[in-house]
């Protein structure tokens, strides 16, 4: 049995911030375990910025940070979160800054920022449209320097919790099959989103939602998970993604037409306002006629205006992606978009330490602590604004690493268990040898297009009862079909077709879970619209949901309250 | 019902005990415009779920999917199975280069990773505090962000070390990524440690080791173009005093002998670059001689003369006063660097 005091899963910005605070604050055996190499973790696709409130480009606060935050969250955020994240947003960039992580300069040498959606200041920093993978690679370059473990390549199986007290968790190696037991005082989740649920998603193949459901199966609720960003500006039909940054920079959204469709949405802040309103406007469009290409399902991304020398300084990436991708001349033509699954707002919950709770009370489960999108601290609430996902993951990524360093300082007890961590041994390789065995006639790929079509259509950026009641009963074939279906590499080392049949073993449970949060929503709350229920409900849905796994793998519907500080809900206008 | 297109792909199965092979896949693309990771990604959920490689953002940026293609690196997850196609509708796929297989399409990355943790890839200042510290930005005037901008998008996928002829031929050495990497730190206006790098950079297997065959820069899918890179180090290591190796004595040796009679008079060459007649004897004569015995090289008896096989030039003033323009422009030796890699 492998054993470390805290064992990071995830290496993205959340993993390796929490590995490298853990190991600064006093933390001595802290390794990191991935199924990707880290710097193929999904963080690096994130493009447009880092939200801080520097003032480098126009005078910021971080009261204003924090206000615009709950906002654009449409009042479901817990208002202590967003203080600590906005609070906390300078000195973590300074701070990354310092660690080296190269960003785009303004005139006179600080860090360049740009505007971004609801968002009231310019206050995005930015490496031209590739933050993530600037801040990635700066934290990657710290962990080769520290020297931290790393299990690259490694698969996470399951969670082991006993009596309330995490003990480590079930790991494959990919690279020789073989399953392993990792022992550890503390374990964190920076497993990252879910997004490959959906059929247009700007998600990397890798981001399944492994972290979320391997939690859920070991008795943590999954909170807010109804909570779906669909992101304004994926390229048409590949969902890719063209930053926000190109409308930071003053780009427009046009119609078939050629409207600037926006002025009937959000008058004021245009293109700028939150993701989930102009996804919407977008989704209007299509859907009353207005949209473009062949077959209507398009609107336009337009950066015409700007100037080539501008676009192929700050947004030389998107260029490139929208030439390689649908051989269009963004300084010559206006590029096909359309709203595309891009984060997940709910995900495991946790309070402002990154420690993770499962009940109403907010109860803390030992050892355990996730952040980042897998997580929900619930700074985001209902809609997350455009470049706060990178500043979470490593806000509280690093905050999480500190209280990590605290609880394995401090005589966590790493005694026992054995007996629990010998069973998900055994149950892990029964279950991976059950999926090895698996020879129905179904193809996994065919299931997992029905389920990617059927949420798009279903569970996507608007909703209703009727439909979402027929997706459960699908998603119950879709199930069915799964026990069905069939392996073909029945080989040990890289086997990345038993990966991938796991991973939609995962997927297939995520979305019962997103489905049912999105039925019993009975309101409208941002990313969640329901074209039935078109009002906000805070009278009775000012509340968020838990979704506990019950005997038979369904889930069980509780809700817990928000915490409201300083900003009472009030209508949200753009 | 589109035309029926062919993967040949390099399969390779650790657990069957046999030899690599080629396996042809034919079959209707996904769809017209579809990425050669499209393609790749039918066969392995449509026809044979055994492929194995590795792939997942899709956009050309978390880069995972490097592979060899018609015989060149390069990520498979950007490009049109449309732009591959042989004439006979053949497209070839195999593992990048110069690294062992694991299985099929996936290679095994430790050496590439080694060379990229031995050029100390991270900022490094002269007291470890400053590191942690969260006290305000750094100025970084834009033209310094500009030297370190297009290293700076490298996404380690290891398609330049792929092709580069230069670690085939030597695995000491570090190769394009590395060196980006490394010229990147070099260029960083924050690290205090530029001479210790450059220093180590000059060492066997480093920057001077590059070949210039522009490989990388072919294979490369982001704005990285590594060999530039390496000629920035060049410049770098000229303008910092490190000419002490032959790779520098080589570089200055080449304009001084152009400077001289307006042609490259190879037979200097050598001996400018070892440093020394008694170096050339000792080092590089004896392996000249054994390369022409083995046929490795004809020598032009003339070329070994020094001086004697190229007419005087008519306008050698000309030449002297490009050098010396050169010079008064860039006033560093970069015109060192860039006349040696356009010689390579």
């Amino acid at each position: 049995m492998i054993q470390h005091d805290a064992l990071i899963v995830g290496a993205g910005l959340a993993g390796q911030s929490a590995a490298l605070a853990a190991i600064r604050n006093g933390a001595r055996d802290v390794a990191i375990l991935t199924k990707v190499h880290p710097v193929r973790s999904h963080s690096c696709a994130a493009q447009g910025g880092i939200a801080a409130s520097l003032g480098n480009s126009a005078p910021d606060s971080t009261e204003s940070h924090e206000f615009d935050t709950v906002k654009g969250g449409d009042y479901l955020s817990d208002q202590t979160a967003a203080t600590i994240l906005a609070e906390n947003a300078p000195d973590t960039i300074y701070e990354l800054e310092h660690m080296g992580v190269v960003f785009s300069r303004t005139e006179d040498g600080k860090i360049a920022q740009r505007p971004f959606g609801g968002h009231t200041s310019p206050r995005a920093c930015y490496a031209a449209d590739r933050t993530g993978h600037a801040v990635l690679h700066g934290l990657y370059e710290q962990v080769m320097k520290a020297g931290v473990k790393t299990y690259s390549e490694w698969y996470m199986l399951s969670l082991v919790i006993e009596e309330r007290q995490c003990r480590g968790v079930v790991v494959m190696n990919i690279d020789t099959g073989e399953i392993e037991t990792i022992r550890a005082k503390a374990v964190f989740f920076g497993t990252g989103g879910y997004g490959r649920i959906f059929q247009t998603t700007t998600n990397a193949f890798a981001s399944t939602g492994d972290g979320a459901i391997i939690a859920y199966r070991a008795g943590i609720p999954l909170e807010d998970m109804e909570f779906m960003q669909f992101h304004p500006t994926g390229l048409y039909r590949h969902g890719i993604l063209a930053s926000e940054g190109a409308r930071g920079e003053g780009a427009y959204l046009i119609n078939g037409k050629g409207e600037r469709f926006m002025e009937r949405y959000a008058k004021e802040r245009m293109e700028l306002a939150p993701r989930d309103i102009v996804s919407r406007a977008e989704q209007m469009e299509i859907d009353e006629g207005r949209g473009g290409e062949e077959d209507g399902g398009a609107v336009y991304l337009d950066l015409r205006h700007l100037g080539g020398e501008r676009i192929m300084e700050r947004l030389p990436q998107i260029w490139q992606l929208a030439y390689d991708f649908l051989g269009v001349d963004m300084i010559k033509q206006p590029i096909p978009i359309q709203p595309t699954a891009h984060y997940s707002m709910g995900g495991i919950p946790t309070n402002t330490d990154g420690e993770v709770v499962d009940d109403q009370e907010n109860s803390v489960v030992r050892g355990y602590y996730a952040a980042g999108e897998c997580a929900c601290v619930s700074t985001h609430g209902a809609n997350r604004l455009g470049t706060n996902s990178l500043l979470e993951a490593c806000v509280y990524g690093a905050r999480t690493g500190r209280s990590i360093a605290r609880y394995v300082s401090n005589g966590a007890s790493e005694e026992g268990a054995e007996k629990a961590l010998k069973d998900a041994q055994a149950r892990a390789v029964e279950y991976v040898e059950r999926v090895r065995a698996m020879d129905g006639p179904e193809r996994t790929a065919d299931i997992r297009t029905d389920m990617k079509h059927a949420m798009m259509h279903k569970c996507g950026v608007f909703r209703e009862e009727k439909p979402l009641q027929e997706l459960m009963g699908e998603l119950q074939e879709l199930r069915a079909r799964f026990e069905r279906a069939s392996v073909m590499d029945r080989g040990r080392r890289f086997n990345t077709e038993i990966l991938e049949t796991i991973e939609m073993d995962h997927m297939l449970e995520l979305t019962q879970v997103v489905a049912a949060g999105a039925l019993a929503r009975q309101e409208s709350r941002g990313g969640h619209a329901r074209r039935d229920y078109p009002q906000r409900d805070d009278q009775s849905w000012l509340k968020h949901t838990l979704a506990y796994r019950q005997e038979d793998g369904t889930p069980a519907l509780r809700y817990k309250s928000v915490e409201i500080v300083k900003y009472e809900p009030q209508e949200r206008k753009y | 019902m589109s035309e029926l297109i062919t993967f040949r792909i390099r399969r390779f199965n650790p657990e069957s005990g046999e030899e690599a092979y080629y396996e042809d896949f034919t079959f209707e693309p996904p769809n017209p415009e579809a990425t050669l990771l499209d393609c790749i990604n039918h066969i392995k959920w449509h026809i044979d779920g055994t492929l194995t490689y590795r792939m997942s953002c899709r956009s050309a940026i978390c880069g995972s999917c490097a592979m060899r293609v018609n015989g060149g690196g390069q990520l498979v997850c950007n490009a049109q199975f449309q732009d591959y196609l042989d004439e006979n509708g053949v497209v070839t796929i195999e593992p990048v280069g110069n690294m062992p297989v694991v299985k099929d399409l996936v290679t095994d990355f430790s050496d590439f990773w080694n060379k990229v943790h031995s050029v100390n890839p991270y900022v490094q200042y002269a007291d470890e505090d400053a590191e942690r510290s969260n006290d305000g930005e750094h100025r970084m005037d834009p033209t310094d962000f500009a030297k370190i901008n297009e290293a700076s998008t490298c996404i380690l996928c290891g398609a330049c070390y792929s092709e580069c002829v230069s670690y085939e031929a030597d695995r000491n050495f570090l190769g394009p990524a590395a060196l980006a990497k490394a010229q990147r730190l070099v260029n960083d206006t924050r690290d205090e440690t530029k001479q210790e790098r450059l220093e180590a950079l000059s060492e066997y297997g480093g920057m001077w080791d590059c070949a210039h065959c522009f490989a990388c820069v072919q294979a490369c899918p982001k704005p990285v173009n590594p060999l530039y890179r390496i000629i920035d180090l060049r410049r770098e290591a000229h303008k910092e005093g490190f000419h002490d190796n032959n790779g520098s004595r080589h570089a200055r040796g080449f304009v001084e002998i152009i400077e001289e009679s307006g042609w490259l008079d190879e037979a200097k060459l050598p001996v400018k670059s070892v440093g020394s007649v008694s170096e050339f004897v000792a080092d590089l004569l004896p392996m000249g001689v054994r390369m022409g015995l083995k046929n490795k090289y004809r020598p032009n008896p003339l070329h070994m003369i020094p001086g004697r096989h190229h007419p005087e030039i008519p306008k050698m003033e000309e030449v002297k006063t490009i050098i010396q323009k050169t010079r008064l422009d860039k006033e560093d030796e970069t015109a060192e660097a860039e006349g040696e890699a356009d010689h390579g």
